[in-house]
């Protein structure tokens, strides 16, 4: 039994089944959306819509937060109740940009965005310095959420709050975060936040190449963001964040700073949270401080409950069954949604406490051995093998 | 803290060969200067908490190789001073060092495991949902800071330790198994496994055959027997049994400090332990 070989790099991130199934989702993503939507005539019975594109666009924007999520949720057990501050930072980052880019084709003709003509603003406050420049919103949208994870983190991480505090805590930071958005005087719009956009790069922002470029991006950054989150989890220090999930004194007696792995994933959480919300705000064309509502980031928690912890791809999954089923829910029952989401909670809270792809993998492995195996050990030999 | 450092360098006779690979940063770079042939010295600890007093003016020493036993009845402070030695409760008052030089009282936990001191809990912690390989593998001594384990791969020479060890503490045919499905001797077995695979100069062991079954505690003493010697030992156990088979220095813990310390039969005959035992 060769039990400890070293497996090269692609073979250590996926089996060759997960590299196909990949390359699917990109296939799909790549090809079959842009020639659906540009390439064939709108009488075509395969026509893809503007509005499949942008919901499609929207919900992979989810799933690099769901990601995020599983990230320290999953594997590190640290559940964060405030991850749509730090994309709704990020967004707000990117929206800055977006704003600017309207010039003086705004209501009022000028070059301060309407809001502050509104406001009676003469100049832009510092906040804004260099908003033109997107390079400069590109660095905010990564280091704005980063930064305040990684203060955050500090203080939280070294003060040992844990569980629910931490919970409860972060939950509190994006609500004070959404108040202070809220207010005018904070510059960025209040209330109706950002919207009206008109360009991004020069291009503009309503042509449907632009909408399928910003598509396709949101399609590379999710792959990525996959790829090197199951990078980090398959490596050793992947699995010093699973053995503090699971007994973080041990860990810290084995001489690993706790504080220190915990404050990598939290920050590198973050970050992606960021990169979500900048690809999001220029597809959904607004941003307000809706986004940091403390409901908006108990959410993201249950897409990842009804993917999968601890799988990262059960986020992925979880993103799109659950926002999918939302769009759906939202058009054709609208006051029953919350009763489904809340629904939808309990019952895998109850009866799928490894999600829809620990509930797959339960069925693959009973169809091969022809035996109910443990949940556990069923998703750990689909994270091997798969 | 530099001056302790110089100190440290200049006593080469105990430091550990293999360190010139690791960055350890802070304090800890030199290693363990145990030329006075004391691995730990406790000098006059107290720890109170909410006013009651845990730890009594307790002073004990431990010596390189040495295999020492601590007993007392349950409140006397054992567990206590474990907290206090690896770095989880902070003393009153007193006095901790590692050798020499290493204070321990102004290091974390990870920092002291670092140093080269190993705890075993009372309750067999282990990370059930990796496997027993993976439980060894992250116990190993090695660079333990996060970029490290980011982008290190597993080398052949620490495959074939990891190994030996499985072959050492009998899993080797579990290795792959989630190490939540042993059995709960073999998961003490684990523990102790992944403590020497740290390569402490000292164990700390809080009723490590607590769940065994005869055959295993009799290949546990054999262990600690064995491991005399080159590591120092701290075994806090209630199985006099087990203690009259590996003990050669005991040491009795009342109330927070020492009762009375000696070879196992000067010990039971101690009239004062025997009234602290039998007077309950």
């Amino acid at each position: 039994m060769n039990i400890h070989a070293a497996p090269s790099l692609v073979n250590r991130i996926y089996g060759p089944r997960a590299w196909l199934a990949l390359a699917i989702f990109a296939l799909i993503v790549f090809v079959v959306f842009p020639v659906a939507n540009l390439v064939l005539p709108a009488s075509s019975p395969f026509h893809l819509s503007a509005y499949w594109v942008a919901l499609a666009g929207k919900i992979m924007c989810y799933a690099i937060v769901a990601l995020a999520m599983d990230l320290i949720w999953g594997y590190a057990g640290i559940l964060s109740l405030g991850h749509g501050l730090f994309f709704a930072l990020g967004g707000y980052a990117m929206g800055m940009y977006l704003m600017r880019q309207i010039g003086r084709e705004g209501q009022y003709k000028s070059d301060l965005p309407d809001f502050m003509v509104f406001l009676d603003w003469k100049t832009l406050p510092w906040t804004w310095w260099n908003s033109d420049q997107f390079w400069w919103a590109a660095l905010l949208v990564v280091a704005v959420p980063g930064l305040l994870a990684f203060v955050f983190g500090w203080f939280a991480f070294r003060s040992r709050i844990r569980g629910v505090y931490f919970s409860i805590i972060t939950q509190a930071l994006t609500y004070a975060a959404m108040l202070l958005f809220f207010r005018n005087e904070t510059g960025f719009g209040g209330n109706n936040g950002f919207t009206d956009f008109k360009r991004i790069l020069g291009f503009d922002i309503t042509a449907p190449q632009t909408r399928m470029a910003l598509f396709m991006v949101t399609g590379v950054a999710l792959i990525a963001s996959l790829l090197v989150g199951r990078y980090i989890v398959t490596s050793k220090a992947g699995r010093v964040l699973q053995a503090i999930r699971d007994a973080e004194a041990r860990v810290m007696f084995c001489g690993y700073d706790t504080r220190h792995y915990k404050l990598f994933v939290w920050t590198f959480s973050a970050v992606l949270c960021g990169i979500a919300g900048a690809l999001y705000v220029p597809q959904v064309g607004i941003i307000n401080p809706g986004e940091m509502s403390p409901a908006n980031s108990i959410e993201i928690a249950i897409w990842v409950a009804v993917g999968g912890r601890g799988t990262l791809v059960g986020a992925v999954v979880g993103a799109f069954l659950v926002n999918g089923a939302k769009s759906f829910f939202t058009q054709a029952f609208p006051e029953y949604w919350l009763y489904v989401l809340g629904l939808a909670f309990i019952l895998v809270t109850l009866y799928l406490p490894d999600g829809v792809v620990g509930l797959l993998a339960r069925w693959r492995s009973r169809f091969r051995s022809g035996s109910a195996v443990k949940p556990a050990a069923t998703v750990k030999a689909e994270g091997d093998t798969a | 803290m530099s001056e302790a450092l110089i100190n440290a360098s200049a006593a080469e006779t105990f430091t550990e060969g293999d360190r010139a690979d690791a960055d350890f940063g802070h304090v800890l770079g030199q290693g363990l200067d145990a030329s006075h042939g004391v691995v730990l010295y406790v000098e006059g600890v107290s720890v109170s908490f909410d006013g009651f007093r845990a730890l009594n003016d307790l002073s004990l020493s431990i010596d390189m190789g040495e295999l020492r036993c601590v007993i007392g009845p349950n409140g006397a402070g054992k567990t206590t001073m474990m907290d206090v030695i690896t770095g989880r409760t902070r003393p009153d008052a007193g006095r901790v060092f590692f050798g020499q030089t290493i204070d321990l009282t102004r290091l974390n936990e990870s920092q002291i495991a670092q140093a080269g001191i190993g705890r075993k809990f009372q309750k067999p912690t282990i990370f059930e949902q990796l496997s027993v390989f993976e439980n060894l593998e992250l116990a190993m001594k090695a660079d333990k800071v996060v970029r490290n384990t980011l982008f290190s791969r597993l080398s052949s020479e620490q495959g074939d330790r990891i190994a030996a060890m499985l072959e050492q503490i009998r899993l080797v045919t579990d290795a792959g198994r989630l190490a939540g499905e042993l059995s709960h001797g073999q998961k003490q077995w684990l523990e102790i496994g992944m403590l020497l695979m740290q390569e402490p100069r000292l164990l700390l062991l809080d009723e490590p055959v607590a769940g065994m079954s005869d055959e295993e505690t009799e290949r546990t003493a054999e262990l600690f027997l064995s491991l005399a010697g080159r590591h120092s030992l701290v075994v806090v156990e209630h199985d006099m049994a087990f203690i009259g088979t590996i003990a050669r220095k005991v040491t009795v813990l009342h109330e927070g400090s020492v009762l009375a310390e000696g070879s196992l039969a000067e010990v039971q005959n101690d009239q004062r332990v025997i009234e602290v035992y039998l007077g309950r």
